[in-house]
């Protein structure tokens, strides 16, 4: 079916030699645009991908080990951020968003949420000291109902990144028609149409490159906030089904990965507690994830351009907030990028969410790290759910 | 030619003097007020750009010093940790002035022009890392 065949297998022993070609999801546009995709396939074995945003669907599992006497923790607190305690004794998971309980929210309005479940993240991966609260009812076997303990993520027997949903395949364009300034999880966004958002690293992100998951799935290993992780499950909200555009590229949402990773081994650089004004807590994190280009199809795939991708341009002012089933129609991340997009003939700036600047170099730590041979690929256990419009060459043969 | 953006700070005593109209005529240089505020306890700022030759300039500047104003340059005022920045382009939206800006639609790196700052503070406010602080900002 496919005149170049490699294995996973093939091209790791090739790294383990010195001999693997990596490049990075730009550098691979202009060796396809040069040598076509034959000679690209046959020249490069991985593609390094890479994005860098704010993921509110993230967390952390932590087991604290247990308390002298014992505690069955069913209320947790990190620095007077609720984490949920309705798991074992010692265990807790905190979440992105969660914040503090006497934090003013929205009461003010634009709250500015100051610290969350991201923060208690970012300062556990930098070393920081927190307090821990927790209490418990008291039973025969652990009657302890109040232990309050100063920790680190040393003291932490576990300490585990567990993201129900990242990397988001792609995403919406967010305007706002109304005539007042309105703050959203897609940033401000000005009266009448006065600017535009996006939030995908594009031609450099995970699932832009390989848009039928392909070459990852359920056991892929992966650069997750600066160390290494997994990807465990596909996203929630994962929809193959969507809509794609003539290179089998989703023009909204679709894909998205679960992911999980030691805490212990990531670095704060590339993993960040975050505030969204007027929305919430939050958490901005680095995903970078290495494509083996096993076959020509691969290649085709990951010499993707940010005009070969395409989004939906959403009212975040009227529409979305009312479920209201309606778009002001397509753009793609090549407008995007150049800082100006057209909607309904007139011409609106646009501003990123999401860091491409962070994402190349991401992409660029992750080829070292497989140079240095540190990093080895893996074989998935199993695909994720792909799109029943999948057919072997076919998007390569409807672009020729 | 000299060109700032400077903000004053008035204290009660010299809030309701025509200061600015003072120093536009007898140093001759021009002057566009960017944004001003009286506070209930009639201390107040005005942050404006200041344009004239140099010797008027140093001169003007010094009247404001002698008559007790606070005097501060926006360039000095706003910073930016460049740690804690990871360039995602939420202040570009806000910002009014194009200070925060991507030039480069290549690497997509946010640059800070400290010389097109009014000092608005609107990217403090947006900045989900907390990277960008105003000094002494009213």
């Amino acid at each position: 079916m496919f005149k170049v065949n490699k294995t996973v297998e093939e091209i790791n022993e090739k790294i383990k030699h010195g001999e693997a070609v990596i490049v990075n999801a730009e550098e691979m546009i202009d060796i396809v645009d040069k040598k076509g995709i034959i000679e690209a396939a046959k020249s490069v074995d991985v593609v390094t991908t890479a994005t860098f945003g704010t993921m509110c669907s993230s967390g952390a599992l932590i087991n604290f080990g247990h308390t002298k006497p014992k505690i069955k923790a069913s209320e947790v607190y990190l620095n007077d951020v609720a984490a949920y305690g309705g798991l074992a004794a010692v265990d807790a998971y905190i979440g992105a968003t969660a914040v503090k309980a006497k934090d003013p929210l929205n009461a003010v309005h634009p709250g500015r949420f100051e610290y969350g479940g991201g923060h208690v993240i970012e300062d556990l991966i930098a070393g920081k000291k927190l307090k821990l609260i927790a209490k418990g009812y008291g039973t025969d076997c652990y009657p302890s109902k109040y232990a309050e303990m100063e920790i680190t993520i040393d003291d932490l027997k576990q300490a585990t990144l567990a993201n129900p949903r990242n990397a988001y395949q792609n995403y919406s364009v967010a305007i706002n028609t109304t005539d007042k300034t309105i703050y959203t999880y897609m940033g401000v966004l000005k009266p009448k149409i006065a600017n535009a958002t996006y939030s995908s690293a594009g031609q450099m992100s995970p699932l832009m490159n390989d848009p039928f998951y392909l070459t990852l799935g359920i056991g892929t290993k992966i650069f997750l906030g600066g160390g290494t992780g997994y990807i465990v499950y596909n996203g929630t909200q994962h929809n193959p089904d969507e809509k794609r555009n003539n290179r089998g590229v989703p023009m909204t949402g679709a894909g998205a990965l679960a992911v999980m990773g030691d805490m212990k081994n990531m670095n704060s650089k590339y993993i960040k507690g975050a505030s969204i004004l007027g929305y919430g807590a939050s958490l901005s994190i680095g995903i970078g994830v290495p494509i083996p280009v096993l076959n020509e199809e691969i290649a085709f795939f990951t010499s993707v351009k940010d005009e070969d991708i395409d989004a939906y341009i959403f009212d975040y002012g009227y529409d979305y907030p009312r479920r209201i089933d309606n778009n002001y129609g397509l753009t793609n991340y090549r407008d995007l990028r150049s800082g100006q997009i057209t909607v309904k003939g007139k011409t609106v700036p646009a501003t990123p969410l999401s860091s491409y600047y962070m994402a190349l170099e991401i992409s660029e730590k992750l080829k070292e790290w497989i140079m240095d041979k540190k990093f080895y690929l893996t074989q998935y256990a199993e695909q994720l759910p792909t799109s029943k419009d999948y057919e072997p060459m076919k998007y390569v043969k409807g672009n020729i | 030619m000299i060109s700032k953006k400077i903000m004053l700070k008035f204290n009660k005593a010299t809030s309701n003097q025509p200061i600015i109209s003072n120093l536009a005529k007898t140093y001759n240089l021009t002057f566009n007020i960017m944004s001003a505020q009286i506070f209930p306890r009639k201390e107040g700022f005005v942050i404006f750009e200041l344009t004239g030759n140099e010797t008027d300039f140093q001169k003007g500047t010094q009247y404001l010093k002698d008559n007790g104003i606070n005097i501060q340059l926006i360039e000095e005022s706003i910073i930016r940790d460049d740690d804690k920045c990871y360039h995602c382009g939420f202040c570009v939206a806000v910002c009014p002035t194009e200070a925060l800006i991507i030039d480069d639609k290549k690497t997509m790196k946010v640059n800070l022009h400290k010389d097109r700052c009014i000092a608005c503070g609107y990217c403090v406010g947006v900045c989900p890392v907390k990277a960008i602080k105003l000094s002494e900002f009213a």
